[in-house]
């Protein structure tokens, strides 16, 4: 079942690469970690910043408890150890993009220990190809300021208002061994937190991002040298970065030359990493607890709490719908990568048993299939994501009720989603305005078929010559007569008495 | 009716209850007093109209028949490390020369809304990093006494020195301070004033300019105990801006003073008597202790076996914190910039902070760094955390025996400016009986006892456990009936 | 532990602060002298002893979720020594 093993192959034989990510994630709240500024993408340059954020003299930290909470129900979601006893510490470091000379973070004692992730790297089949990445711990800690390097001849600009925002630090093991494997990480991991809704998971708008740490050797061997290349903001990035990585790495070795360990950093137009000059000297951070702070000590309520708020996660929202609603491993995985998506199939199924007045499990697969292959297609073709849908689940139970009680056959039905999505209309209005309905009105019906056999005459006579494969062509000649309205089971049978 | 200037914070408060005297005429005493004391160079910046203003808003709650909030009308001085809205706020540091706040510090706000008025901000030690006042940018603040005989310019103190100046030569009835190592206990002795160290977390940090934040606290400092009392109950209380402040009331502790100390136990640490301590000052000691005896205390010997590690300890950890805390001074958001022809953003940096910091500022930042860089981080931050929680465990034994400690505040009386300032580690042997209280965040003050050989004051130090702030006070009150301070410095200036 | 000239430069760069060589070993006696003294701590035995993390006890609160600052950049922007646009601005940054 194992796939074959990611190699990279030099001009001395086979190296093996070894990835850990740590993935930065924007923690949601509305405010800062330690100020009350404002945390919304977009804004005006430094019309979010407070004083604290701004570090002017005297200022103090005060942390959100919203921030803490999230970070706690990630590290439940990953089923990582909570420590009920946590510190800040200060990150010591000089850059314009950081008021306090210091980045509140945490070192000696992270809010969330050891956890795990599963990766799943076969699409079609969840189940058959299974990795555990182990985390090594979640920590929260300031967001940086944004410089901007091109607006002045000679100056950078500074824009405080994601000084401050909360992050929550997420440490891999370095147990990844592919760009696939990384991909598959680093997507599995947007979906937890898209779930727990700790994290918006935008990686475009930078709320999620991962330091790429990678290095290589012979399989088997000890560690080689790392280098982290920094802020890589999207799964097929991550994955770049890693075989340009491995494979420069692998070039540098075989040319005698060894790896240092450094911070870099992926041009994506030049598909090439380079190492970061701006941190150069950093480091020693002179790590020391944050004396404006006191320790984190969390009780078991709030745990409680945290834990109680926690929704039904992805890997077992797929399992139970592939036991409990009967799905195909691929729907069900195909439906639960995202939460939105899950949460949509919900409302679609739910308000599909209700007009349906079945079980869910009754309606689930036809719900299912509709909404990959119909809504997603059009979706896909309309360049829309599942948010922006002209369709809303209400009205895609209205279409797939319509089916199931025979009103629509399954070609109608697809004409009537092509106008749902053109005019935003519901289905039983097209239905109705536009004649589309399916007819098993049997004397109609006949009398069509009558006209069929009595147009052709010679078809006829073979057919009843013994050639009863002409049969599918009495009833496309008959739904053609009817305009594709009629019940194809209506027409099957009224044909086979008809034919004789 | 004496000079108004005379008079202190509860007689000030009263006076102008009472219409002896109204608030504009206090304030119009003070600021003359103020303007005309420059050779003490003891304000940074005067603030006459912010006095004013609060005199004639005194004047106008009482003409109104409204009730008088517990300052009203009483002019303060306030040490220049807390920010004040609109007023130039320095650390009397280059690199903050002309930064204007636009936020009031908790403390500040708290004085004013008690009805207090700003005479000025007050000259200190750099950043509060000094022990004489001799690390100001703006120069030395001149203490208002002289050794008898002489017309050396004296030490006030530090790193209230301003502050201690300011009171001990009546150009305000009472100061900010604020204390990391001793830095209002030991300016009050070297000037003949009361000064108060509250329990860390009882004053808000919240626009105070941070030295060290795990030991940084703000008090009082005025004539007397029980003015020190009045201001500090003004100045203290919860603030949810302030991680480590306190959510406790404030005690009445100005209703709460009595100076009869029977059933409580005076303890003396015998660690306290250090080799070399000066006769005068054991007999000082001495002096006082006989005077809580009399006050009906019982005298207890005490051990506080880490105290000689107190100092190196806190030589260690504040200036650890300093190094971080202060490298917000970076030339980018406010303050002094340098940026030499074609520097860099880092070149800038050391550029800014090389021209902007003084000498002991650097000094200290240098070695908060070095204890905190790679490889040493243990051997010296860690270890001098552990002995701090050793030196607050000393503290925690001794309660178990005493409900107070006796000493002295300094190994010595007021030194000449200049004598010390060449060697630094004379200069932070100064801090022997103070820093040890302030590594346990622990309630401090201390009280004038009396004059040395060269007619200079002397003064002793109480120290209470957490929260106690009331014996402390009381303690210092049995003291100063005792004691009978009057002496002051002749106006020289 | 004591330092030379080369450590007093290399922590004073990591302290962004520009040292001439003359300062640099004019500091070498006078760091060590109190680096020196400082090493008396070495001599306590602190087995088993944790360090202290809250002056007095006390625990951390945690704020409540609401923003309650913002939209202030004049006065943020107020003390800069130079700032163009709504921005502070530096010397240009390579990264
Ligand atoms: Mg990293
Ligand atoms: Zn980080």
């Amino acid at each position: 079942m194992a796939s074959t093993a990611y190699r990279v192959h030099g001009e001395t034989g086979e190296w093996e690469v070894v990835i850990g990510l740590e993935v930065h994630a924007q923690v949601t709240s509305n405010a800062k970690l330690f100020s009350g500024a404002a945390t919304e993408f977009g804004a005006e340059p430094n019309s979010q910043v407070s004083l604290i954020d701004a570090a002017m003299p005297g200022m103090l930290p005060t942390p959100n408890r919203e921030c803490i909470r999230q970070a706690v129900r990630t590290g439940m979601a990953i089923g990582a150890v909570i420590n009920k006893w946590s510190r800040f510490d200060r990150k010591n470091y000089f850059y314009a993009d950081l008021p306090q000379g210091y980045q509140i973070s945490q070192l000696f004692h992270p809010l969330v220990g050891e956890g795990q992730v599963e990766i799943s790297l076969d699409e079609k089949d969840p189940e058959a190809e299974v990795k555990t990445i182990g985390i090594e711990r979640i920590h929260v800690e300031q967001d940086a300021g944004k410089l901007m390097h091109d607006q002045h001849p000679t100056r950078s600009y500074v824009d405080l208002n994601r000084a401050g925002v909360a992050l929550m630090e997420i440490v891999s093991k370095p147990d990844m061994r592919s760009p696939a494997e990384a991909g598959a990480y680093l997507a599995k991991l947007r979906s937890i937190l898209r779930y727990v809704g700790s994290c918006d998971g935008n990686m475009d708008q930078g709320s999620m991002r991962a330091d790429v740490n990678v290095s290589v050797r012979r399989p088997g061997d000890e560690f080689g040298t790392r280098t982290e290349t920094k802020n890589v903001n999207s799964v097929r990035f991550v994955m770049q970065v890693v075989e340009i990585e491995a494979k420069r790495q692998v070039e540098e070795i075989e040319a005698g030359r060894r790896i240092v360990q450094e911070t870099r950093l992926f041009d994506p137009d030049r598909g090439e990493t380079r190492a970061m000059r701006s941190k150069e000297d950093a480091h020693d951070y002179r790590y020391f607890p944050d004396p404006d702070l006191l320790p984190l000590e969390l009780d078991d309520a709030f745990l409680e709490a945290c834990r109680a708020s926690l929704p039904e996660l992805p890997d077992a929202k797929r399992r139970r719908y592939e036991s409990e609603l009967g799905l195909t491993a691929y729907n069900a995985a195909v439906l639960t990568a995202d939460a939105d998506t899950a949460r949509w199939f919900e409302a679609l199924l739910a308000e599909s048993a209700r007009v349906q007045a079945k079980g869910e499990q009754e309606v689930a697969r036809a719900s299912a299939n509709w909404l990959i292959s119909d809504l997603f297609g059009a979706l896909n073709r309309l360049g829309k994501d599942l948010a922006e849908s002209p369709v809303s689940p209400v009205q895609g139970a209205e279409l797939l009720a319509l089916v199931a009680d025979g009103t629509l056959s399954g070609t109608l039905a697809k004409q009537v989603f092509e106008i749902m999505l053109e005019t935003g209309e519901g289905a039983p209005k097209i239905v109705e305005e536009r004649g589309l309905k399916q007819t098993s009105d049997t004397g109609a019906i006949e009398e069509v078929i009558a006209g069929v056999l009595a147009a052709n005459p010679n078809q006829l006579e073979q057919y009843r010559g013994g050639k009863e494969a002409l049969f599918g062509f009495f009833v496309g000649q008959t739904m053609k007569a009817m305009g594709g309205k009629a019940n194809p089971a209506v027409v099957n049978e009224l044909l086979k008495k008809a034919l004789g | 009716m004496s000079d108004i200037t005379d008079l202190g914070i509860a007689q000030l408060r009263d006076g102008i209850r009472q219409g002896k005297f109204s608030g504009r005429e206090v304030a119009d005493a003070f600021v003359v007093k103020v303007s005309r004391a420059k050779a003490l160079n003891a304000f940074i910046v005067e603030t006459p109209e912010h006095a004013i203003a609060a005199g004639k808003a005194a004047d106008e709650a009482l003409a109104a028949g409204r009730p008088l909030a517990p300052l009203a009308g009483v002019p303060i001085g306030m040490k220049d490390l807390f920010c004040t809205k609109g007023v130039q706020t320095t650390a009397a540091s280059h690199i903050l020369e002309g930064f204007k706040p636009v936020y009031e510090s908790t403390v500040s706000q708290k004085l004013w809304d008690a009805g207090a008025g700003m005479l000025g901000k007050l000259n200190l030690d750099q950043f509060a990093m000094g022990s004489s006042n001799e690390t100001s940018y703006f120069g030395n603040v001149i203490s208002p006494w002289r050794k008898r005989g002489s017309n050396a310019a004296m030490a006030p103190g530090g790193s209230s020195g301003g502050s201690s100046s300011a009171v001990a030569a009546r150009l305000c009835p009472g100061a900010t301070g604020t204390d990391t190592g001793g830095s209002i206990r030991q300016p009050a002795a070297f000037v003949g004033i009361s000064g108060i160290k509250p329990t860390y977390g009882r004053c808000s940090r919240w626009g105070v300019v941070s030295f060290a934040s795990s030991l940084d606290q703000a008090g009082a400092m005025a004539r007397d105990v029980r003015d020190c009392a009045i201001m500090l109950e003004a100045m203290s209380g919860f603030d949810p801006k302030d991680s480590t402040s306190l959510d406790l009331p404030v005690p009445k502790w100005e209703e709460g003073l009595s100076s009869d100390l029977r059933g409580l136990r005076v303890g003396v640490p015998a660690e306290y008597l250090v080799d070399g301590m000066p006769a005068e000052i054991a007999a000082l000691w001495q002096q006082g202790i006989d005077w809580v005896k009399d006050a009906g205390a019982e005298v207890v010997e005490v051990s506080l076996p880490h105290t000689k590690y107190a100092l190196p300890a806190y030589y260690i950890i504040a200036p650890a914190e300093a190094s971080s805390n202060l490298a917000r001074y970076d030339g980018v958001r406010y303050g002094l910039r340098d940026l030499p022809e074609g520097a860099n953003l880092q070149e800038m940096y050391a550029a800014t902070r090389a021209a902007g910091f003084g000498d002991e500022v650097k000094r200290r930042i240098m070695i908060g760094t070095y204890v905190l860089s790679a490889g040493f981080y243990d051997a010296y931050f860690t270890q001098a955390s552990k002995v701090r929680t050793l030196i607050a465990r000393d503290f925690d034994n001794a309660w178990a025996v005493c409900d107070l400690l006796l000493t002295p505040t300094a190994p010595s009386a007021a030194f000449a400016l200049g004598e010390k300032l060449a060697d630094p580690l004379a200069m932070y042997l100064n801090d022997v009986f103070t820093v040890p209280s302030s590594l346990a965040g622990l309630p401090a003050m201390s009280v004038p006892g009396g004059l040395d050989k060269d007619g200079l004051p002397l003064g002793l130090q109480i120290i209470g456990k957490p929260l106690d702030e009331q014996r402390v006070l009381n303690a210092g009150l049995a003291i100063e009936e005792r004691a009978g301070f009057t002496a002051r410095p002749d106006a020289w200036w | 532990m004591s330092v030379d000239s080369a450590t007093v430069k290399k922590v004073a760069s990591l302290a962004r602060i520009a040292i001439t060589d003359a300062d640099a070993d004019r500091l070498v006696p006078e760091l060590n002298n109190i680096l020196g003294w400082i090493e008396q701590l070495g001599e306590v035995d602190t087995k088993g002893v944790e360090p202290m993390t809250a002056v007095i006890p006390n625990t951390l609160r945690l704020r409540d979720d609401v923003v309650t600052e913002g939209g202030q950049r004049d006065a943020v922007l107020a003390n800069a020594p130079q700032g163009e646009h709504g921005f502070f601005t530096v010397p240009k940054v390579v990264e």
